[in-house]
């Protein structure tokens, strides 16, 4: 297994892809969080995040504010690298090459795993990590006094970050096994977490009862819900305290175990072609 | 003594159609076993089996004695329906991660693309390889683990003549050196030169299993002469009359080819003139076509 996980490792670490993800994930969590609010502050235009001012780009909020993105669109990111690191080897039809050298499939299936939670752990703190610079900046700029979240928060943040995107990236896994392929699950995922989950929360929920109460169990308002409770703006979108901090974390980690297993049951149960 | 390959009753059926009937496949160790079919005979299909990526609807499988599970693979290298790696990373990179999924050492990588003689190119991405590249690195691939048992699944499909010629003098020495070797082809040539022991495969069932001479038959030897009637008479009295046939106009004699001087000094003796006598051996092509043909009207 340990074999499978340094293959998976290195072929992520090779893979330009994966870069590019993380770049975006970046350059979107700065621009969305700390540049356009910033800019809106600077230019006196009232806005969603501008409403909060100044107080909410400093470096004590970081925590709330790194972990806003998570309930959609650094989440639509990692469910991509989900689907990347399975669906490639549909796409590429890698899986009879690796297999040949002998692995079992859910060894291999583990190492990817493995290499996916280090990928997200990556992305979840180099998120906090440019949230960070991008806060002290901003104080800088307005000769504000520096206050760092207690370490405690930090690390609950930091955890709780980990594993939202966690979630996501095995809702990803599921997704590219079930469908053996890349492009369909990227686009079925996309459609559900950028759309569906709009539209449900936006439009179904406010007009039907069972539907908010559906919403309560499914992973987008949970992800929600746990950012929410750790200091995310209700401005974000996605991000919005539905339930209680401690059920929505215990909900996602179910949502994520259950991702992996049933991931995991079809990929023994299947032929390979 | 383990057997590399040995299935029993091996069946796989996608809905209506039976890719694979009933197949007792056995290599013995040592041996180069040529797995003869035409396209869509179910080949892959039983290859894909031997290494579990296709579950059989029913019959056994094993590998080295062992049955499927975990370990199974672990003196087995297998080339399978063309060469899939990783486009982004080079030749070299791609067998690197492949010897960490294997648990095979480093040190490997450079000896097999050496032999496959793609060191020179192995620094190059996957993705600008040529065709007959790709297919030479998935031997390299299959070679990683220092295999006793090689499964080649048409590994010179794609390549030009020279690259053919290699793969065979490499399939050869691999065979010589100890490996057994299971391959696969819809070529008759293919088989015909490297291998020990042919299985010919059609519509899924193993219709034909010997050695080359085997599946050829016995030579016979072709006697141009005048008068035909006359030689053709001589011939019956020497060698009897079951063993004489005369075709488009030639004598046809089922005799050992060692035996030819002996027969042109009796037919000369005899007031025949011998214009030609040498050994005609049966076109193994054409068994083939023969051992197909009749399978196929059987079905039908
Ligand atoms: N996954 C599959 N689903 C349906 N039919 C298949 C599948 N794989 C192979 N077949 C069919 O099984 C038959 C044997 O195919 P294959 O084993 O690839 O033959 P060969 O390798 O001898 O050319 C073919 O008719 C092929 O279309
Ligand atoms: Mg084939």
């Amino acid at each position: 297994m340990s074999g499978s996980f340094q293959a998976e490792l290195v072929k992520l670490v090779r893979r330009p892809a994966a870069w590019l993800l993380l770049v975006i994930a970046l350059a979107l969590a700065v621009l969305f969080t700390y540049v356009f609010p910033y800019a809106g502050y600077a230019a006196g235009t009232a806005g969603p995040n501008a409403a909060r001012g100044l107080p909410a780009l400093l470096p004590d909020q970081l925590v709330g504010n790194s972990l806003g993105g998570l309930p959609v669109f650094l989440g639509a990111i990692v469910l991509i690298l989900g689907v990347l690191v399975v669906g490639g080897e549909y796409g590429w039809g890698t899986w009879k090459t690796v297999l040949s050298q002998g692995p079992s499939r859910l060894a291999v299936y583990a190492g990817k795993l493995l290499a996916l939670a280090v990928a997200t752990l990556v992305v979840v703190l180099a998120v906090f990590g440019v949230g960070a610079v991008s806060s002290v900046l901003v104080a800088a700029a307005e000769a504000q006094p520096v206050h760092w979240p207690g370490l405690g928060d930090l690390l609950t943040g930091i955890g709780a970050g980990w594993l939202i995107a966690t979630m996501w990236a095995m809702l990803g896994v599921v997704l590219a096994v079930a469908l053996r392929a890349v492009a369909l699950p990227v686009g079925l995922g996309l459609v559900w977490m950028l759309a569906v989950q709009n539209l449900l929360t936006a439009i179904a929920a406010p007009l039907l009862d069972w539907v908010a109460q559906v919403q309560k169990g499914l992973p987008g308002p949970n992800a929600g819900s746990l950012a929410a409770a750790l200091g995310a703006s209700s401005d974000t979108p996605g991000v919005l305290a539905t339930v209680g901090g401690g059920q929505a974390a215990t909900v996602v980690a179910g949502y994520l175990v259950a991702f992996a297993v049933v991931g995991a049951a079809l990929l023994r149960r299947r032929d390979i072609d | 003594m383990n057997l590399p390959v040995q299935t029993e009753g091996l069946t796989k059926r996608y809905g209506d159609l039976t890719a694979v009937r009933d197949l007792d496949l056995t290599v013995r160790a040592g041996e180069v076993y040529g797995f003869l079919g035409p396209n869509g005979a179910g080949k892959t299909t039983t290859l894909r089996m031997l290494l579990g990526l296709v579950r059989p609807t029913a019959g056994t499988v094993r590998l080295l004695g062992r049955p499927p599970g975990a370990g199974q693979l672990a003196q087995v290298g297998a080339l399978i329906e063309g060469p899939a790696f990783y486009p982004y990373l080079s030749g070299r990179e791609n067998l690197r991660v492949l010897a960490r999924y294997a648990g095979a050492p480093a040190g490997r990588v450079p000896l097999v693309l050496d032999l496959v003689d793609l060191a020179d190119r192995a620094g190059d991405r996957y993705a600008g390889y040529s065709l007959g590249m790709k297919q030479r690195l998935g031997v390299a691939a299959a070679l990683l683990k220092d295999p006793r048992l090689l499964i080649l699944d048409e590994p010179t499909n794609g390549l030009d003549p020279a690259g053919t010629a290699d793969m065979r003098q490499l399939i050869r020495r691999l065979g010589a050196a100890g490996c057994t070797v299971l391959l696969s082809s819809h070529l008759l040539g293919e088989v015909e030169q490297v291998c020990d022991r042919v299985g010919v495969v059609s519509r899924g069932r193993l219709i034909a299993e010997g050695s080359v001479a085997d599946l050829r038959g016995t030579a016979v030897l072709r006697v141009l002469a005048e008068p035909l009637d006359g030689a053709a008479e001589r011939a019956r009295d020497l060698l009897g009359a079951d063993r004489v046939r005369v075709v488009d106009g030639a004598l046809e004699l089922t005799v050992e080819p060692d035996r030819a001087a002996w027969l042109n000094t009796e037919l000369v003796r005899a007031g025949v003139a011998v214009r030609e006598l040498r050994p005609h051996e049966r076109d193994l092509e054409q068994v083939f076509f023969e051992l197909i043909g009749k399978e196929t009207a059987d079905v039908r």
